[in-house]
């Protein structure tokens, strides 16, 4: 009694990483799976014919390399502005300061299905066609107030200090910037980065809105499968992602770990 | 010009530099006009829209129309209750598990921090439309899961709260609240994390000291340090799931369908541009009233 009352937390933690483990691991044991019928729901039998032809679901593949190139473009665009954005908003005060935070805040206050609509609304009254054009501009907007709330934590928590001793010792600004303030706040710009990444790469509400008629992103492409039938397909990219986005966030964590420790 | 002054307090002390002036504004000049093209315009660009009358041949004008708004509430108040009570349902069941998880990976997980860390994080890289599609599996008729829920009867107990309607937990609004819990509990898990990692430990032995039990030290000691997380994250969970319609789609039925739905049905298959507006404006609204009710009445500004 005193064991479970002592370890209840960690019971009670463990249990709640199944809840968000479960349905990853769901996905990776189906992408061997053999259905039956149209939907890859039921467990049939063991195979490895997805694995094997990962591009054989028509059209999948187009629409994977189009979100990679949306996701990338957009993720590098966001960051840029993102953290010009917040190197200002974290080191000035200027009229106007809270209300570019509130500017910065709505953003991601608002639901995406209002936002994918009122950008449709815009795009429909400019003439402008939807397709990858107007999907990468609605990317850039929900993604650089992620990339600026991330960096200015970041900015903000610096000590001046070090960029006063750098210009003790004769450092140029242009100096200073570089080898004193941006190796200090890149751990956050590559954060920021990574986070508008996913989220471009994942959404799937805004880009319905804007994508128009022909274009294809990959979770539209899930979408559709999902009310016509699911080939085996998805689910081996799913596992890839989710192994891979491990791989990925070990290391970035691995990285802040050290860094944490030298800094120590 | 003294529109400009730099923050910090070495900054203050260096001697008062021209170039600081404009900087500030170079900055935040490529941000901001994209910000304001892009989502200001549109913004008012759809309040227009939803006072305007006509169809989609003969193009709509500007009629300040305001009967829409009345048509779009008294038509579908019930969808927007719904997404209110299964969005605000799904952040409970967040903060309620993601609680003791972000304790548990901030205070009790040892080596294996990092790790875990690791895989919460790691689903926001999965497709999430793809992690959805798995709980139809999870939750499939003649599953483990379904089975544990008959054999204990608890599903009466979900059937008594009307949250599933017969026999099966698929395609039922209980479907569809565990669907949004999912899908945001790294939004939760997150923030309260950060919270909850930089507590002093010492605390803790201090309350100890002056007597105080554990359910005193959660709620006088823990719960107040950790508020800026728990407000952090249901407003990251709360936001997104009471617009969302994916999983009301995928994991619901006919009887389950949430605001965000009908939104990207009066847009995108209806036509029926102004009624789409006005129902987006009243989500809009609405959130931001009760985010601003809830942030004030939590006290903290941490988020903006």
């Amino acid at each position: 009694m005193r064991w479970l009352r002592k370890n209840l937390i960690v019971i009670i933690g463990l249990l709640v990483m199944a809840y968000i483990l479960i349905p990853n691991i769901v996905v990776v044991v189906f992408s061997f799976n053999k259905p039956a019928g149209h939907y890859n729901y039921e467990w049939s039998q063991f195979s490895l014919d997805a694995w094997l032809d990962p591009c054989g679901a028509p059209g999948m593949c187009d629409a994977l390399g189009l979100s990679l190139w949306i996701g990338i473009a957009s993720a590098t665009i966001s960051t840029i502005m993102g953290t010009m954005a917040a190197f200002a908003l974290g080191r000035y005060r200027f009229i106007g300061r809270s209300f570019t935070n509130l500017l910065v805040f709505f953003p991601m206050a608002t639901p995406e299905v209002v936002m994918g609509a009122s950008l449709l609304t815009l795009f429909i009254s400019m003439g402008l066609e939807s397709g990858q054009t107007t999907i990468l501009i609605a990317h850039i907007l929900f993604t650089v107030s992620f990339v600026i709330t991330t960096v200015k934590a970041r900015v903000a928590s610096l000590d001046p200090a070090l960029e006063q001793a750098a210009a003790d010792l004769y450092a140029t600004p242009a100096q200073t910037f570089w080898k004193v303030t941006f190796p200090l706040v890149a751990p956050g710009i590559g954060a920021g980065a990574l986070l508008a990444f996913a989220l471009s790469f994942d959404d799937y509400i805004v880009t319905n809105f804007n994508a128009g008629a022909t274009t294809l992103t990959f979770p539209m492409f899930v979408w559709g499968a999902s009310q016509r039938g699911t080939p085996v397909q998805i689910n081996v990219i799913g596992t890839v992602m989710f192994l891979g986005a491990v791989a990925i966030v070990g290391i970035a964590q691995a990285i802040g770990a050290r860094r944490r420790k030298v800094d120590a | 010009m003294a529109l400009v002054v730099p923050v910090g307090r070495a900054s203050r002390k260096r001697p008062a530099r021209k170039r600081g002036t404009f900087t500030p504004l170079l900055l935040l000049a490529p941000a901001m006009l994209w910000l304001t093209i892009f989502f200001v315009i549109p913004t008012f660009s759809l309040a227009s829209q939803s006072l305007q009358t006509g169809d989609i041949d003969n193009g709509f004008t500007l009629t300040w129309h305001f009967q829409t708004y009345a048509d779009a509430l008294s038509r579908y108040w019930p969808q927007f209750l719904r997404s209110l009570v299964f969005a605000g349902s799904a952040t409970l069941i967040t903060l309620l598990v993601g609680y003791p998880l972000a304790w548990f990976i901030a205070h009790r997980s040892g080596p294996f921090k990092t790790m875990l860390l690791v895989l919460v994080i790691a689903p926001f890289f999965t497709n999430f439309l793809i992690r959805t599609l798995a709980w139809i599996t999870i939750l499939t008729d003649n599953g483990p899961v379904t089975g544990f829920f008959r054999a204990t009867g608890l599903i009466n107990v979900l059937r008594w709260l009307g949250l599933v309607g017969n026999d099966t937990l698929l395609y039922s609004p209980f479907a569809v609240i565990a669907g949004l819990a999912y899908n945001f509990l790294p939004f939760m898990v997150l923030p309260l994390y950060t919270s909850l990692e930089r507590m002093d430990m010492r605390l803790l032995d201090a309350a100890g000291d002056l007597y105080a039990n554990g359910w005193q030290t959660f709620w006088k000691v823990i719960w107040p340090l950790s508020l800026p997380g728990v407000v952090s994250g249901t407003l990251l969970t709360f936001i997104p799931a009471a617009g969302d319609f994916i999983n009301s789609k995928l994991l619901g039925n006919t009887q389950t369908t949430m605001i965000g739905q009908v939104i990207d049905a009066q847009f995108l298959r209806v036509l029926d541009y102004p009624m789409a507006a006005a129902l987006s404006f009243i989500l809009m609204a609405t959130i931001i009233v009760m985010v601003g009710l809830y942030v004030r009445a939590a006290g903290t500004e941490e988020l903006v």
